[in-house]
């Protein structure tokens, strides 16, 4: 499939400080993008190198095969859509989704006849002659997309567009962006530091952390499969452990933590005996009371501290009965728990194989 | 009716007075009586008569009302050139300086205002003038053989007149231009826009405001001014202020002078109420 952008050795410094520092992809054409990363990971520089408004200090950033060095952002064949959407107020929707097609001069009942186009596209269709401020945070935000698919980008890149919608909307754009993008069949890159919209919406997402990826892969992988103990702790949630590697066989580790516990969990085979480790076990892979005679397995007995309903997200804090360790458990809704409350012994337990080893430099 | 009586409260009272007193006894009061002068003359007995004649005469006389348009249209020109300098100052100083700098830029622009306009003036002439400071350079460099006489023409007056009211301008436009989310602009550069589709959609139409409120503070000082123009612009400049002083001080025809005052009073009003209504502005969004 042919690239619609590839990103090579790009790196952005500013004086001392390297906020971008080689970072290489490609995307595909048609593909959902995404970059996820905490604030300050240096995200947003590379998407703004991307739209032209940044040069890069190394590398080269190539749309659909050709340079885009020293191109200005008015002459890119991507389009950004802002954390704010930067929609003109003094225009109204018809006017600001105009306003790229009379830049390149195109006739006006071209115009008209595309803007009509692309409200009904966005659902927003009799939408044209509104001002800016009649419009609801969705609507403006169907607006600022509607406004850069006129253009027919190559690309469209967007920053963190749906943090100013309360959570409710946000649920709900991120469904509508997604079903959106795969009915344009644009490419688009996203940035975010929200794992959900970036998991969600997706087809591969970069992790990001102090300007370089961790791991660029399907949001399924990315789950199951952390690369890093960066990315391990940074996409959904995890318990950690620190400890040391007893022994090794059969790609499965015996690790000894500091309070005194041993467990088995899932390992490359370079982790040699002594190696100092991290591993992580997901809430959700945790079972509550589990049957007995499993093969590699790691039971554990604990003492609820507190139950944290959260609907379906709902979660155990809990202790190890001999260690000072705090553990976050999935509790599932299925009303088989509810005899559950704070202060309970239960046993936990969770295939070795369902928690994944790091080694820690 | 009730809610508005009971606001009238004593420290109300206290505030608002010598407000009210300052705008009667110094401004309204002295103006009735101006008014009432204007309409009269003394007629051939030496006694004083009602009449419009001091009026009329603006209209009757040539020379009086190509004198007011002369100036109307300078104060019209000096205004969009003010215009067009300031608002790559104010642009410069909202969006490409740092914060920590455009303060300063600020203070730099107000500097000139700490020394009175008399003062400034005679700083243009010392530069300006026959045997002035420019001329004395550029006649060093070989550049003239004889000097030039830079002052007394209509060209450094209104260059002196734009001077005078720039930074009238610019605070306006500073003020409008930090409310411009700059990601309007980049969203306009990036969605296709040169710099002057940037300046004449995206940032002019969010600075009107601010624009027309400096319009009319420049339009009215630069109407109004006395001192560049008779100056810089010397004895023929014909500006029309001067017409008013001629009236007071040299033929001692204060009932004259105070028909004049008012004609230009009337006058400049309605210019400022036609611009208004040619850019769609309300007079209570551009005090703001």
């Amino acid at each position: 499939m042919a690239l619609d952008l590839s990103v090579e050795k790009v790196s952005k410094s500013f004086g001392d400080f390297t906020a971008v520092n080689e970072v290489s992809f490609a995307v595909e054409q048609g593909r959902f993008f995404s970059i996820l990363g905490p604030s300050g990971c240096g995200k947003t520089t590379l998407l703004r190198m991307i739209a032209g408004f940044i040069e890069p200090t190394g590398g080269r950033i190539l749309i659909r095969g050709s340079d885009m060095a020293n191109l200005p952002p008015n002459r890119r064949p991507v389009n950004l859509i802002f954390q704010h959407l930067a929609l003109f107020p003094m225009m109204n929707v018809a006017q600001n989704i105009a306003f790229g097609l009379q830049r390149r001069r195109e006739k006006k009942p071209d115009i008209d006849r595309k803007v009509a186009d692309i409200l009904e596209r966005v659902g927003l269709p009799k939408f044209g002659n509104k001002n800016i401020g009649q419009l609801s945070g969705g609507q403006k935000q169907r607006v600022a997309i509607a406004r850069c698919l006129v253009l027919d980008p190559a690309v469209l890149l967007l920053d963190e567009p749906l943090g100013a919608l309360d959570l409710k909307l946000r649920e709900q754009m991120k469904v509508e962006l997604k079903k959106l993008q795969a009915q344009v069949g644009t490419t688009f890159i996203y940035i975010t530091h929200d794992q959900s919209e970036a998991l969600v919406m997706s087809d591969h997402v970069a992790v990001m952390n102090k300007g370089r990826f961790e791991q660029v892969d399907t949001p399924r992988m990315l789950y199951a499969h952390p690369k890093t103990p960066f990315v391990a702790r940074f996409v959904g949630d995890n318990n950690a452990w620190n400890g040391i590697v007893a022994d090794q066989r059969d790609n499965l580790c015996t690790i000894k933590t500091a309070d005194g516990q041993t467990f088995s969990a899932g390992a490359e085979p370079d982790l040699k005996p002594g190696a100092t480790v991290s591993f992580f076990i997901r809430p959700e892979a945790i079972i509550i009371a589990p049957e007995s005679g499993l093969d590699d397995f790691n039971r554990l007995t604990v003492t609820i501290k507190s139950i944290l309903f959260d609907g379906a997200n709902s979660r155990l804090l809990a202790t190890p009965t001999d260690g000072d360790a705090e553990l976050m458990i999935a509790l599932p809704q299925n009303r088989q728990y509810d005899h559950l409350a704070a202060g309970d012994r239960v046993d936990i337990g969770w295939s070795a194989r369902s928690a994944s080893c790091f080694r820690v430099p | 009716m009730n809610a508005a009586r009971s606001r009238i409260t004593l420290p109300f009272l206290i505030f608002v007075t010598p407000v009210l007193m300052w705008l009667f006894l110094l401004i309204v009061l002295p103006h009735i009586d101006l008014l009432l002068m204007s309409f009269r003359i003394e007629d051939d007995a030496g006694a004083m008569v009602w009449s419009l004649v001091n009026y009329l005469n603006f209209f009757d006389e040539p020379v009086y009302w190509r004198t007011f348009t002369r100036t109307a249209v300078y104060a019209i020109l000096t205004t969009m050139i003010t215009f067009s300098v300031s608002l790559p100052v104010a642009f410069y100083i909202t969006k490409v300086v740092s914060p920590r700098f455009s303060g300063f830029l600020s203070l730099l622009l107000l500097m000139p205002f700490w020394v009175s306009e008399l003062v400034r003036v005679y700083g243009w002439m010392i530069l300006l003038r026959e045997s002035g400071v420019i001329n004395h350079f550029l006649l060093r460099a070989g550049l003239l053989q004889r000097p030039v006489e830079m002052l007394y023409n209509d060209i450094t007056m209104v260059m002196g007149l734009v001077y005078t009211s720039m930074l009238f301008m610019v605070v306006p436009l500073i003020s409008v231009l930090e409310s411009l989310d700059d990601s309007l602009i980049e969203a306009a550069y990036d969605l296709g826009g040169n710099v002057f589709s940037i300046v004449t959609r995206i940032i002019i139409p969010h600075a009107m405001p601010g624009i027309v409120s400096g319009g009319i503070v420049v339009f009215m000082l630069t109407l109004g001014n006395y001192l560049t123009p008779n100056l810089i612009g010397g004895k023929n400049s014909l500006w029309f202020t001067e017409q008013i002083y001629n009236q007071f001080i040299a033929s001692f025809n204060w009932n004259q002078g105070a028909a004049f005052g008012f004609l230009l009073l009337i006058l400049s009003s309605a210019m400022v109420w036609i611009g208004l209504k040619l850019t769609r502005q309300k007079l209570s969004q551009v005090v703001q």
